[in-house]
């Protein structure tokens, strides 16, 4: 029986030690929001957070994840507005949408670390996160917006 | 003449094994009921608790997904598996009838209370470092606060004549440090107290010190590293092949946090060491242990990583992509390990930089390699978050790729049959930590 929290609430799954902490969310508890992608981890389509960390979930086994916390993008704010999804819907960067949920989980976490990233910043961290419509320019953009107004939000709550 | 040659040859021959029988030879102590063992303050219980937990004695005397202290933890050795004993106070099949005497009997010397000699993978040579006071409160500890188990000690498989438990009397008298603790008056007390809990409680030479080919600890080569359970203890000693010296405060750090941003994370045996060994000492005991192996290391505490050239040069190769279509490693590096293992200008920790980490300039691949095919689970490394494992995901052909292009970024050799060394680690039997 593996128990974490999962975005913000405690969840139990009676899985096999080895399942993917994917096919757990998605799966077991019915979260579809983190998409199946390569299976492999080397198209960030499963990514979620562990410990505010992006991860590849379809190649984390459920027994890695024991007591740690966990988000997904249904988790990742109350009502949808992220910094992130505010300017994912402005800059219109979805096509078919697959990989979108991946690539925001991935850009949060960038945002964190690293708050004001550069081009080669967001391309070295964000490479790993393929997309097949090729919104890669878009991506980009919006990560910069969100930096942008992630800053701004931050100056006048000093000023 | 040749007949007295043999005569005294062989005479000798049977003195000396007399010797040996009258030295080997240890005698049963009495066993005990509950009603006669002493009754301990609750201060000497809580001493033995953490002195138990700082020696993490429940990460070999306990099965994964098994009850605490009730042994069967299986090892393998290179002389045979064997499997660990049930130290929970059943009097059957734990220690439920061992006297004070017979337990710390059995932790100076490695004899069990009916006198049979234990295996060395018991390391009664680092306990006999310890104070009575200090063995005394961990007997305490186990004695009246541990559920006693009755669980049957499953049987080694040391093949004959390893098996005799008496050679291990000769394996005592040839490789164990039987001496007691010396502090050196040269240190400070600290100093000397991160000695006592590393020497002692703390086993580290037990893993971090190289073993002769019948396993006796070589003591000329203190902590200089060794290999472990499918795993390298680092040399912790200025034979270190780690780029960035370890600084006491890194040591604070790495042994607090289960990272050092500059070395690596605790992964693979190590962890247990710290998060549920170590852990348990106060933040002074911590301080001790971090300043003594700052010390072994012979660095200066005032270098400052940020000042480091190499670390410098490492963080800004981060920027130079190199040509993924033409470099494997590259281009699975980028697609597979470089969202995480990428820093800005600043090192963030939980951003491990690989080309500056001891696993990438270790000599020896392994510990790179079994952190790629398995990761790094919640309750290692640092909690809470976790690496995933390749395993399933990555070939070996691409797993050595990977490890070769940061070899390589790391400005060092090559490592020798790679791809091979990949293919005998994945399907070796994986030990449980």
């Amino acid at each position: 029986m593996a128990k974490f929290i999962l975005n913000g609430k405690p969840m139990t799954a009676d899985v096999e030690s080895d399942t993917p902490l994917l096919w757990v969310i998605r799966d077991e508890l019915d979260m579809t929001g983190t998409k199946f992608g390569c299976g492999i981890g080397t198209c960030g389509a499963c990514t979620v957070h562990v410990g505010g960390r992006a991860t590849r979930s379809c190649i984390t086994p459920i027994s890695s994840v024991e007591g740690a916390e966990i988000t997904t993008i249904e988790g990742l704010s109350e009502k949808g507005d992220h910094p992130l999804q505010i300017s994912w819907q402005k800059l219109q960067v979805p096509q078919c949408g697959y990989c979108q949920s991946g690539q925001i989980m991935q850009a949060a976490a960038l945002l964190k670390d690293i708050p004001e990233p550069t081009d080669k910043d967001i391309d070295a961290v964000m490479g790993g996160n393929l997309c097949r419509c090729m919104t890669y320019v878009r991506i980009r953009s919006a990560i910069h917006e969100a930096a942008n107004s992630i800053k701004e939000s931050n100056d006048e709550q000093t000023a | 003449m040749l007949k007295r040659i043999v005569y005294s040859v062989s005479g000798a021959a049977i003195v000396g094994l007399g010797l040996f029988i009258i030295y080997a030879w240890q005698p049963a102590i009495d066993p005990v009921t509950s009603s006669t063992i002493n009754s301990y303050s609750p201060e000497v219980i809580a001493q033995g608790k953490t002195l138990a937990a700082a020696g993490y004695c429940s990460t070999c005397h306990t099965p994964p997904g098994g009850i605490a202290y009730a042994g069967n933890y299986e090892m393998h050795t290179e002389f045979g598996t064997i499997y660990s004993s049930n130290i929970t106070p059943d009097v059957e099949t734990g220690i439920g009838n061992w006297s004070e005497e017979a337990f710390m009997r059995a932790m100076r010397t490695g004899v069990s209370r009916d006198g049979h000699h234990l295996l060395p993978a018991f390391p009664y040579e680092h306990f006999n470092k310890m104070t009575d006071d200090d063995i005394t409160a961990i007997y305490a500890y186990i004695m009246t606060s541990v559920p006693a188990i009755n669980q049957v000690k499953k049987d080694n498989g040391i093949p004959f004549p390893l098996n005799i438990s008496m050679l291990q009397a000769g394996w005592k008298l040839l490789f164990a440090d039987t001496d007691s603790f010396q502090p050196n008056s040269a240190k400070s007390a600290e100093w000397n107290r991160g000695a006592y809990l590393a020497e002692g409680i703390a086993h580290c030479g037990a893993c971090h010190t190289p073993r002769n080919a019948l396993g006796g600890e070589q003591y000329s080569k203190m902590y200089q590293g060794a290999p472990i359970d499918g795993w390298i203890a680092p040399s912790l000693t200025s034979t270190s092949t780690s780029p960035i010296p370890w600084r006491s405060q890194d040591f604070y750090e790495y042994l607090t946090t289960g990272n050092s941003p500059y070395h690596g994370s605790a992964a693979g045996p190590m962890a247990p060491v710290m998060h549920k060994g170590l852990s348990a000492l106060p933040d002074s005991d911590m301080q001790a242990i971090s300043g003594y192996f700052g010390d072994l290391a012979r660095t200066n505490d005032t270098d400052e990583p940020d000042t480091n050239t190499t670390l410098q040069a490492a963080i800004a190769a981060q920027h130079t992509q190199p040509n993924h279509q033409v470099d494997e490693g590259a281009r699975l590096y980028a697609t597979a390990c470089q969202a995480c293992h990428y820093s800005s200008d600043q090192l963030v920790k939980g951003r491990p930089l690989l080309t500056i980490g001891s696993a990438t300039h270790l000599d020896d691949p392994t510990n790179l390699i079994n952190v790629i095919l398995d990761g790094v689970r919640a309750d290692q490394g640092i909690s809470g978050i976790v690496m995933p494992g390749f395993r399933g995901a990555l070939s070996d052909e691409d797993i050595s790729a990977i490890a070769a292009y940061l070899r390589q970024s790391a400005g060092e050799n090559t490592w020798p049959k790679l791809q091979q060394k990949v293919g005998e680690i994945r399907n070796q039997p994986r030990f449980e930590h």
